[in-house]
C-alpha cells in the first residue's frame, strides 16, 4: 500500500457544446477548485494539465497554458497524455510529487473542447500510425469499436439490445439530477430504441457524445491538510495507471488486430480486469468495499462490461446486475451515480477528472439528490487509446 | 481510361484470387505472430527477439464479432461527398491456429443481417475506393460459400 494525498478542492466547468476555447473550461474548473480548497492559486507549488490534442499547440502544454492563464507564478509544471486516461495519469503525476516530497500542494487541470460528429485522427499521411491506418483502410470510427464489443456480449451472454437500452435509462435518470451534466433530461428505453443506429447494435442514445468541458483537482499531502485545516479529508489511496500483458487478446481501439496467442497464452484476466484489480491491490480493498463506482461508459453496453471487469459481478452477469437494480441509486453498488458519459458526453482529458471530482462530492455527502447514502469507498475506472489503464480509489 | 491497382498499405497483403492473402511476420525464435506485420523486433516479452520473416495468415477464420458504419466515417477514410452514404458491415475475424483477430471490411453487399458470431468467413480481395488514376486494394471478409 502507498500513502494517501488529500483532495482539498474539486471544480468543474459545465459540459456542453459552448464554442469556447478549452483554456477557458479548464481555467474556470481550476478557479472552482481552488475556492473549494479555500486556496489560492500562489500557494500551489506545482500544477499538471492533462492535454488535449485538439487545441493546437498550446494543448500539448495544458500545464503552462492554464499556469499562464491562471497567472505566472513560478510553480512546478507537468503535462501529461494518455488519450481517455490523461486525467488519472495528471493525478498521478500529482500524487507522486507529493509522496515523494518535491510538491504539498499541486493543482491538476483538465480540459477540451470538441469537435462536432466523430473523432477523427491528426492531419497527414501516416503510415505507421494506427489511427490514422484504422480511418484510413477500414472507416472504423471509435462507435464501430464499440458496437464490435456490444455484438460479442449479445452473442456471448446473451445480452440484449433493451438491457444497453436500460443503462442509458438510469443514467440519464442520474445526470438530470447533475448540474455540471451536458445532458440533464431522463430519456425512455423507447427514445433509445427510436433512435438511429450509428453501429450496429448501438444507436444513437446508446453511444457517447463528445463536449466541451473542463475539471479540476487541488491535491495535497496528508500533513498539509491537517496544517490547512482539513481534518477527515477526501483522500486517495491508488491510482492504477497499467499496461496490457503481452499477447493483448481484445481488440482495442484503435488497433486493426489483436496479439497473436500463437506462441504465449493470453494472461489469466483481461487488460480491462486488470485495471481495477492493480487499484484494489494498491489500496488493500476489494470490490465488495465499493460504495459507488464511476467507470466509462463509452457506450451503454460498455458500461456493463466494466461491472465484470471491476468484480462487481462474475463475468456475463453484467446485464442481470443491471436488471436487479444494484448499480442504480440506492442499489447495492451504485455506477455512474454522476450520470456517466451518457449525461456528460466525453471531453476526453477532463473526463478522468470528472469522475474524482464525483467521487470527491459522494465521499463528503455534498451530492446532493444523487447522493450515495454512506458513502466511504469509491472507484474510478477508464481505459485510453493504445494502452493505458486507469483508475482511481479514494476513501473517506 | 485505366487506373492503377495500389494496395492502401504496402505489404499487408499479396495475391489474386484464390491465392489471396493477409501477410504478417512470424519471429523465428518464439514463433508469434504479427499483423499488422512486425518488422522490427520481436515483441513477445519474454523473447530475446528472432528474425521476422514474412508469413501468409490463414484463408479463413471465424467472426469474433461484428457491426457497420451507419455514417459515412471522416477523413482519412475516402468517400464521394457528392453520393449518398451505403453503410458497410465491418468484421472482427479469429484465425484459429495463428490466435489472432483481425479487423476488415466485409465484401459489398453482406449486411450485418448476414452475418452470426462463429461463423465461418473468408478473406477475399477488395477494392476500397477508386480516383482519376488509381483503384486503392484492400483485404474483405466474405462468408464461406458465398461466391462474389
Amino acid at each position: 500500500m502507498t500513502a494517501d494525498v488529500a483532495v482539498l478542492g474539486a471544480g468543474m466547468h459545465p459540459w456542453g457544446k459552448w464554442g469556447r476555447g478549452f483554456v477557458e473550461y479548464g481555467t474556470a474548473a481550476a478557479r472552482a477548485a481552488l475556492a473549494d480548497a479555500g486556496l489560492e492559486w500562489r500557494d500551489v507549488g506545482s500544477i499538471v494539465g492533462a492535454d488535449t490534442v485538439r487545441g493546437g499547440y498550446p494543448g500539448y502544454v495544458a500545464g503552462a497554458t492554464f499556469a499562464k492563464a491562471l497567472g505566472w507564478q513560478g510553480a512546478r509544471v507537468a503535462s501529461v497524455y494518455a488519450a481517455c486516461a490523461s486525467g488519472a495519469q495528471a493525478v498521478n503525476a500529482a500524487r507522486a510529487q507529493i509522496l515523494s516530497g518535491l510538491a504539498d500542494v499541486v493543482l491538476v487541470v483538465g480540459a477540451d473542447a470538441a469537435p462536432k460528429g466523430f473523432f477523427r485522427p491528426a492531419g497527414g499521411e501516416r503510415h505507421d500510425d494506427p489511427d490514422w491506418l484504422r480511418f484510413r483502410v477500414l472507416g472504423a470510427t471509435n462507435p464501430t469499436y464499440f458496437g464490435l464489443y456490444a455484438r460479442r456480449r449479445m452473442a456471448l451472454y446473451g445480452d440484449t439490445p433493451e438491457d444497453f437500452a436500460q443503462v442509458k435509462v438510469k443514467n440519464a435518470a442520474l445526470g438530470a439530477l447533475n448540474p455540471y451534466a451536458r445532458y440533464r433530461k431522463r430519456v425512455s428505453a423507447e427514445e433509445v430504441a427510436a433512435s438511429a443506429v450509428v453501429a450496429d447494435p448501438l444507436r444513437l442514445l446508446d453511444i457517447c457524445a463528445t463536449s466541451d468541458g473542463g475539471a479540476a483537482l487541488v491535491l495535497s499531502s496528508m500533513e498539509f491538510a491537517r496544517r490547512h485545516g482539513a481534518a477527515d479529508p477526501v483522500r486517495i489511496r491508488a491510482v492504477s495507471t497499467v499496461t496490457p500483458r503481452y499477447p493483448n487478446t481484445v481488440l482495442d481501439l484503435p488497433d486493426i488486430a489483436t496479439d497473436s496467442a500463437a506462441a504465449v497464452p493470453p494472461p489469466d484476466e483481461t487488460f480491462r480486469a486488470s485495471i481495477a484489480r492493480a487499484a484494489y491491490e494498491e489500496a488493500g480493498v476489494g470490490p465488495e468495499d465499493l460504495s459507488l463506482a464511476e467507470v466509462y461508459d463509452l457506450s451503454t453496453a460498455l458500461e456493463l462490461q466494466w461491472y465484470e471487469d471491476l468484480g462487481l459481478c462474475g463475468e456475463g452477469e453484467g446485464a442481470k446486475l443491471l436488471r436487479e437494480g444494484a448499480t442504480a441509486l440506492g442499489g447495492r453498488i451504485p455506477v455512474n451515480a454522476s450520470g456517466g458519459l451518457a449525461s456528460f458526453g466525453e471531453a476526453v482529458p477532463a473526463q478522468a477528472i470528472a469522475q474524482v471530482c464525483e467521487l470527491t462530492w459522494q465521499l463528503r455527502g455534498d451530492a446532493g439528490d444523487r447522493q450515495v447514502a454512506g458513502a466511504r469507498v469509491g472507484l474510478t475506472a477508464n481505459q485510453g487509446l493504445f494502452g493505458h489503464g486507469s483508475a482511481v480509489l479514494a476513501v473517506r | 481510361m485505366s487506373r492503377t491497382r495500389t494496395p492502401v498499405v504496402t505489404d499487408w497483403f499479396t495475391g489474386d484470387g484464390d491465392d489471396f492473402r493477409l501477410l504478417g511476420t512470424r519471429c523465428s525464435a518464439c514463433a508469434s505472430v504479427f499483423f499488422p506485420r512486425e518488422d522490427g523486433h520481436c515483441r513477445n516479452p519474454a523473447c530475446g527477439g528472432g528474425e521476422l520473416a514474412e508469413v501468409p495468415l490463414s484463408r479463413r477464420g471465424r467472426v469474433w464479432s461484428y457491426t457497420d458504419s451507419r455514417y459515412r466515417p471522416p477523413s482519412p477514410y475516402v468517400t464521394d461527398p457528392e453520393l449518398p452514404w451505403e453503410p458497410y458491415a465491418l468484421i472482427a475475424v479469429e484465425l484459429e491456429s495463428e490466435r489472432i483477430v483481425v479487423l476488415g471490411q466485409a465484401v459489398p453487399g453482406i449486411t450485418v443481417a448476414d452475418l452470426t458470431v462463429g461463423m465461418e468467413v473468408e478473406v477475399v480481395p477488395g477494392v476500397l475506393s477508386e480516383d482519376a488514376e488509381t483503384t486503392w486494394t484492400t483485404w474483405h471478409w466474405r462468408p464461406a460459400g458465398v461466391t462474389a
